[in-house]
């Protein structure tokens, strides 16, 4: 299946990425040889296979709803690029 | 100082008074730095290994150190060390400080166990040469032309060159078998679930294993079991109990196997020297009296593709957090809120973490769910039960690990689907979840190190160590 540009700006939005022209043309070249690569699976018969969903062999696992020490407020805030004394600050959602 | 070949001696030197601690850390600082032009740590924590090398030197002789005292490790760029920087070979996190440990990481510290550092790899574990590191390409240390492997590459070498005694790295496709292949040393991938991920940057959830590099099986058996077991932050890791491998792995197994090989072990594509030093260990192991059976495994060519679509996929939802709000880069240009996003992480990401990410998110968009990832799901289990039944009928698989030696820096770097064939030996054992191991196999002609891989049945890391350990008593 050849990628087009519409197709990688489609799927690079839903990414949140962008790309220039010099990358996206390398990009489209790349997505679309992998994208053949892997249609290799279509040869395989998977007629009534269940889909394998989780590798745990742990299911359903249940804890006392008790409160433990969490990561503070101030250690949370930490790392972020922009803050103010109890936010993550962005840019302006609504007008 | 001497190179210590296993934990064991270092104890043991340790005991008699012969080295301390702070000598030993001495020691690592010092080859780190004699060889940084292998661009192995991003970070070395030598201040704080130093003073905490003398309160391991003070606890040793007043008989309370923990089980790993004098054990030095190092960290792949992927494991959070509390207070400390963790950027996953990224610039999208660039200035990150881990606010936890991982649950790997906190059980070494409570074994006493000292870290010395930070060790570059591929950009969020994504590569099979480490040329992928926002930091540069680390060099193998036998030939600064070549490849260390990845995407634990750092880690690896850092073993080899004697920077560390043991390093932690990851494994979602082989990333630590196969470096562990091109340079040398023993690298171990447990059980999927063996071993908690809290504290891992994720990449592929379903595949993401934290791994075990060292010189000596020993040494993986014992730091396996300090680290593995269950843990209340990681809801899917194993409840199974955690056998004591160190002291079991001494006890022996004298029993004959039953070992099967992969008929693609005769194809083509793999590098001769390879091929011979496998059959060579073939044909010791059928001396011995064990049994060994070529096997078919008509599934080999969908292993990759699977691979490939559903370790994509599971990262372009992990790598969503990256997003330029809570932590990492925010881009300088950012005008609103989707321009925020898109440029944060644009800038941020390496072109082969975005080409991942966007297969990911082309496997998973609304058109191309069932074609693609339904369908990838359903060969995984196909390819899952396919392996179980030999491992019903053998108690090993034996295979390469790598097709090749180690490769030339910038040899695949152009063809990202070059570069993906290299893991084409390793990914079964993550696809299925089983225990794997690369162990030293001999070199080529030009001295290149080759790995043999192992492959257990789940959850049988004893078994898998043992005979780990008797072919290379073999091969010696």
């Amino acid at each position: 299946m050849k990628i087009d540009r519409a197709h990688l700006d489609k799927i690079a939005h839903l990414a949140r990425l962008e790309f220039d022209e010099k990358d996206a043309e390398k990009m489209m070249q790349d997505m679309t040889a992998i994208v053949d690569w892997v249609e290799k699976l279509k040869e395989v018969n998977t007629d009534g296979v269940e889909p394998l969903t989780t590798m745990s062999y742990e299911t359903n696992m249940f804890r006392e709803d008790e409160v433990k020490d969490h990561l503070s407020h101030e250690r949370a805030l930490l790392n972020a690029p922009k803050k103010d004394n109890d936010y993550f600050r962005v840019p302006k959602v609504i007008e | 100082m001497k190179s210590y070949a296993s934990f064991r001696e270092i104890q043991n030197d340790l005991q008699r008074g012969t080295i301390s601690c702070h000598d030993l850390v001495r020691h690592y600082l010092s080859n780190i730095d004699e060889k940084a032009h292998l661009n192995v740590f991003l970070s070395v924590y030598a201040d704080e290994a130093l003073s905490r090398a003398k309160e391991i030197d003070h606890k040793i002789k007043t008989g309370t150190a923990g089980k790993l005292a004098g054990l030095v490790v190092g960290l792949k760029d992927v494991l959070a060390y509390k207070d400390h920087p963790l950027q996953a070979s990224s610039k999208i996190l660039n200035g990150f400080i881990s606010q936890y440990n991982a649950t790997a990481v906190q059980r070494l510290l409570d074994a006493d166990a000292i870290i010395i550092g930070r060790q570059n790899c591929d950009e969020f574990a994504m590569g099979s040469s480490n040329e992928n590191s926002a930091f540069g390409p680390v060099l193998n240390d036998i030939d600064n032309t070549r490849v260390p492997g990845g995407s634990s590459g750092g880690s690896a070498v850092a073993v080899m060159a004697d920077m560390c005694q043991v390093s932690l790295g990851s494994d979602t496709g082989g990333s630590v078998r196969q470096p562990a292949a091109f340079c040398g040393v023993v690298g171990l991938k447990p059980t999927y679930s063996r071993i908690s991920r809290f504290g891992l940057v994720a990449y592929a959830s379903s595949f993401d294993c934290i791994g075990i590099f060292s010189k000596s099986v020993e040494d993986v058996a014992l730091v396996l079991e300090v680290i593995a077991g269950a843990d209340e932050f990681d809801s899917t890791v194993s409840l199974q109990p955690v056998q004591p491998y160190s002291e079991a792995l001494h006890t022996g197994n004298t029993q004959k196997k039953r070992i099967a090989y992969i008929r693609e072990l005769t194809s083509e594509a793999l590098q001769p020297e390879i091929r011979e030093n496998i059959f060579r260990v073939i044909n010791k192991l059928k001396q011995e009296g064990n049994s060994v059976e070529e096997v078919e495994f008509p599934l080999m060519d969908y292993i990759l593709p699977t691979y490939y679509i559903l370790a994509t996929a599971e990262a372009s939802s992990n790598l969503s957090r990256f997003d330029g709000v809570r932590y990492g880069h925010r881009s300088e240009r950012t005008t609103d809120l989707e321009s925020m996003y898109k440029k944060s992480r644009s800038e941020g990401f390496g072109k082969e973490v975005q080409r991942r990410i966007l297969l990911g998110t082309f496997v998973l968009s609304a058109s191309y769910y069932d074609a693609y990832y339904t369908k990838a799901q359903k060969v995984r289990r196909i390819i899952r039960e396919k392996t179980k039944e030999i491992l019903k009928k053998f108690d090993f698989i034996v295979m390469p690990i790598t097709p090749t030696t180690a490769f030339k820096i910038g040899e695949h770097t152009d063809n990202p689907l070059e570069m993906y064939l290299a893991d084409l030996f390793s990914v079964q054992a993550n696809v299925v979840g089983l225990p794997a191991i690369s162990i030293p196999c001999g070199k080529d002609k030009n001295g290149l190190p080759i790995g043999l891989q192992v492959i257990a049945d789940d959850f049988e890391e004893l078994k898998l160590l043992q005979f780990s350990k008797y072919i290379i008593g073999l091969n010696q």
